[in-house]
């Protein structure tokens, strides 16, 4: 008979419609899947009793697709075929892929993300995650006896739209609804904050497999809110591996390696570097196949110089995070360590010197974020526990905005907005007439256009003509809970709307991300000189405009003289408005509109005389 | 009358109410639907309504309301695993049929 599980009070489900759900942590090098059984999280294992799958798979020859340990065991015998740590493809074309060179792929260059040829053809890496998913919702439903209503997914925070689309797209491709992306250090939050109830700022450090993530969160009365996040998308436990692996070539002399001896030694780096978190020093041995013996020892003062920059690189996104939050390290009550790279004792140290406190790890930093994804699937399915009825916020890494005249950017979600998140606000026409308008929805802490991301360009048709300045458009960008992005745009009166869904084509490297912020940062007043004076340009640009239109009209207003002058003026406008001075255009603008004065006083007339003549008081 | 928990059905109770942080022992009832007549009920328990049957099993509180204990009457909850799946069963003598999938049930 079915198995059953202890509900809450009031809570017990009629048969065949338990609500079961499960939360999965799509990692990078392992992922997991957990949920909730009787109240409490747990992470579900496999047959062998493992909880972690290695997030690799392989396509052999034969049509077989395996995934996990048994991928993993024959991954230096075919390297080509067994894909590891493909996230770190998802959404991603391959010019943001680091180090290409050493990776044995067959890589496949196509419209927006790279892909992969194996034997069994071309596969995307939206494919590939979906063979791990489908993996870890087979073994959840052998676990939990039934299907599988709904999952939560966790993405890095620093992951961009098109990285989310991309794991929405593979979790659908494996059969998963999915009800919601949640950002992993998000999840690792959950899990602790629920379980420790304790009040306070809290930082999570995420070192996994290939990213690593800061967050600056805040627990108040049962309220989660992300207050800041950084971090680094190319940078986890595969590049403490990485310079192993290298240190192990430069040591041993090696040649130019094959792809399955490559594959052999960047395993017995990360073995290592794994037996070095509870040992001194750690043996090194592999015989490779042009019959060349690798022996060496690693010890832990040879590994923390080599990795010491890295160890580093993290600390920057960290002391950002924290400026971006308005707070210092000794503000922060605890800090949260997430991802199995976390375990390596010159991590915690680091960490501990940094904010001045020891780290928290009383939970496996494994597990931590898929058993924060399952209490959040379980809550989000419905099962929800009296006085569990908390809110969750979460934030936008980069600003939103609109490309509007003269190249400037019109921010209209901040960044660290919390999600979900919808704002509007109205513009108008440049030009008499103008019926269609194009959008560009741009990303990024810039003043201009050209130094942020386009994310998407549409245009709204249709508008009735009017006068410049007379038509209302409203622009309402709406960000999802998954922090996905759609904008709208309506005008006003006449009701004509476009709308778009945005799917960049592939994502900001986090360098990228990096630079775009301290870029922010180091512009800033540049760019505010900038800014201004753009609006004067555009301003200029719009009086001359006016004046053009009005003078081809009722130039017979009049006379030879005052026509030259107001010419004479346009023309000095005209000159210096392509200039960098501002004061120069500010006054140039102030002599035009002076010298057209009594022009738009005539025309005035003109119109008000045309529109009572022949019309009696009363009609009025 | 008599109503007991198993070894390890009273280790994992145990276990999920000291992790749940409160309640007083677990509920145990029966109520009409599925597709066999009747389903179980096997909630956490955080008051005594007046009228609960209570049950001591491994210095676990039981509780049972009186309309539903005629059916669970002798009934052993134990908790085991088949294959990957792990959860509690009902060991109910007085069933006399149930469904193929066992959720639901027949006296």
């Amino acid at each position: 008979m079915a198995l059953l599980q202890i509900s809450e009070p009031g809570e017990s489900a009629a048969p065949h419609e338990h609500r079961l759900a499960i939360g999965i942590d799509l990692g990078t090098t392992n992922s997991l899947v957990a949920t909730v059984r009787s109240g409490m999280a747990v992470v579900l294992n496999d047959e062998l009793g493992r909880s972690l799958l290695p997030s690799v798979v392989r396509y052999g020859v034969d049509g077989a697709v395996e995934v996990g340990y048994d991928a993993q065991a024959r991954q230096a015998a075919d390297p080509r075929n067994t894909i590891v740590s493909v996230k770190r493809f998802m959404g991603r074309g391959i010019k943001d892929i680091e180090h290409v060179e050493s990776m044995a792929y067959d890589f496949v260059e196509a419209e927006g993300m790279v892909k992969l040829r194996t034997a069994q053809g071309v596969k995307s890496p939206v494919e590939v995650s979906a063979d791990i998913l489908r993996a870890l919702r087979e073994r959840a439903e052998l676990s939990l006896g039934g299907q599988i209503t709904g999952a939560v997914i966790t993405v890095p925070a620093y992951f961009d739209d098109a990285q989310r689309q991309a794991t929405k797209d593979a979790a659908r491709l494996a059969g998963i609804n999915v009800l919601r992306l949640l950002n992993e250090p998000t999840a690792a939050a959950i899990a602790y904050g629920l379980d420790n109830a304790a009040e306070g700022i809290y930082a999570v450090y995420d070192l996994g497999g290939g990213t690593f993530d800061i967050s600056i969160l805040k627990l108040a009365k049962g309220v989660f809110q992300v207050l800041a996040t950084g971090g680094d998308s190319a940078l986890g436990g595969d590049d403490f591996d990485h310079r192993v692996f290298c240190w192990i070539i430069e040591q041993a002399k090696l040649a130019p390696l094959s792809h399955e001896d490559a594959r052999l030694l960047q395993i017995r780096a990360r073995e290592a570097k794994e037996y070095l978190t509870t040992h001194g020093e750690a043996p090194i041995t592999a015989r490779l196949s042009t019959g060349e013996f690798v022996d060496l020892k690693l010890t832990t003062a040879i590994f923390n110089e080599i990795t010491h920059t890295l160890v580093h690189k993290t600390l920057g996104p960290t002391r950002k995070a924290l400026r971006d939050a308005g707070l210092s390290p000794d503000e922060i009550a605890g800090v949260v360590m997430v991802g199995g790279a976390t375990r390596m004792p010159q991590i915690q140290k680091a960490v501990e010197d940094f904010f001045g406190c020891e780290p928290l790890n009383n939970l496996d930093p494994d597990k931590v974020v898929a058993l924060g994804a399952a209490t959040q699937a379980n809550l989000l399915a419905g099962n929800r526990a009296a006085g569990d009825d908390w809110l969750l916020l979460d934030v936008i890494p980069l600003s939103l905005g609109i490309e509007t005249m003269g190249g400037l950017v019109e921010k209209i979600i901040p960044r660290n907005s919390t999600i979900p998140v919808a704002r509007a606000q109205e513009f108008t026409t440049f030009k008499d007439g103008q019926t269609a308008m194009a959008l560009h929805v741009v990303q990024g802490e810039r003043e201009l256009v050209s130094d942020c991301r386009s994310l998407a360009r549409f245009e709204l048709r249709g508008m009735p003509p009017m006068v410049a300045g007379a038509a209302r458009i409203r622009v309402t960008f709406q960000v999802d809970a998954d922090g996905l992005l759609s904008v709208t745009a309506r005008e006003q009166t006449s009701g004509h709307e476009a709308h778009i869904e945005v799917k960049p084509s592939y994502g900001l490297s986090d360098d990228e991300i990096a630079a775009m912020l301290k870029d922010g940062y180091t512009h800033a007043s540049d760019d505010a000189f900038r800014r201004a004076l753009r609006e004067v340009q555009v301003e200029a640009q719009r009086l001359v405009e006016a004046v053009q239109s009005a003078l081809k009209e009722d130039s017979h207003l009049l006379s030879t003289l005052e026509r030259a002058h107001i010419d004479a003026c346009m023309a000095r406008l005209q000159a210096v408005m392509i200039g960098d001075d501002r004061r120069a255009i500010d006054a140039a603008m102030d002599a035009l509109s002076k010298g057209t004065a009594e022009f738009a006083a005539r025309r005035m007339n003109q119109s008000v005389q045309r529109a009572l003549a022949g019309k009696k008081v009363e009609e009025l | 009358m008599t109503i007991t928990l198993s070894d390890a059905a009273a280790q994992h109770v145990s276990r999920f109410i000291a992790k749940r942080g409160r309640g007083i022992g677990v509920r145990l009832g029966v109520k009409t639907s599925g597709c066999s007549g009747m389903a179980y009920k096997l909630e956490f328990a955080d008051v005594a309504e007046p009228e609960d049957v209570v049950f001591e099993s491994h210095g676990l509180k039981v509780l049972v309301d009186p309309k539903s204990l005629p059916y669970l009457d002798g009934t052993e909850l134990d908790y085991t695993k088949e294959g990957l799946n792990e959860g509690f069963k009902f060991k109910n003598p007085n069933v006399k049929d149930q469904c193929g999938c066992g959720e639901s049930f027949n006296v």
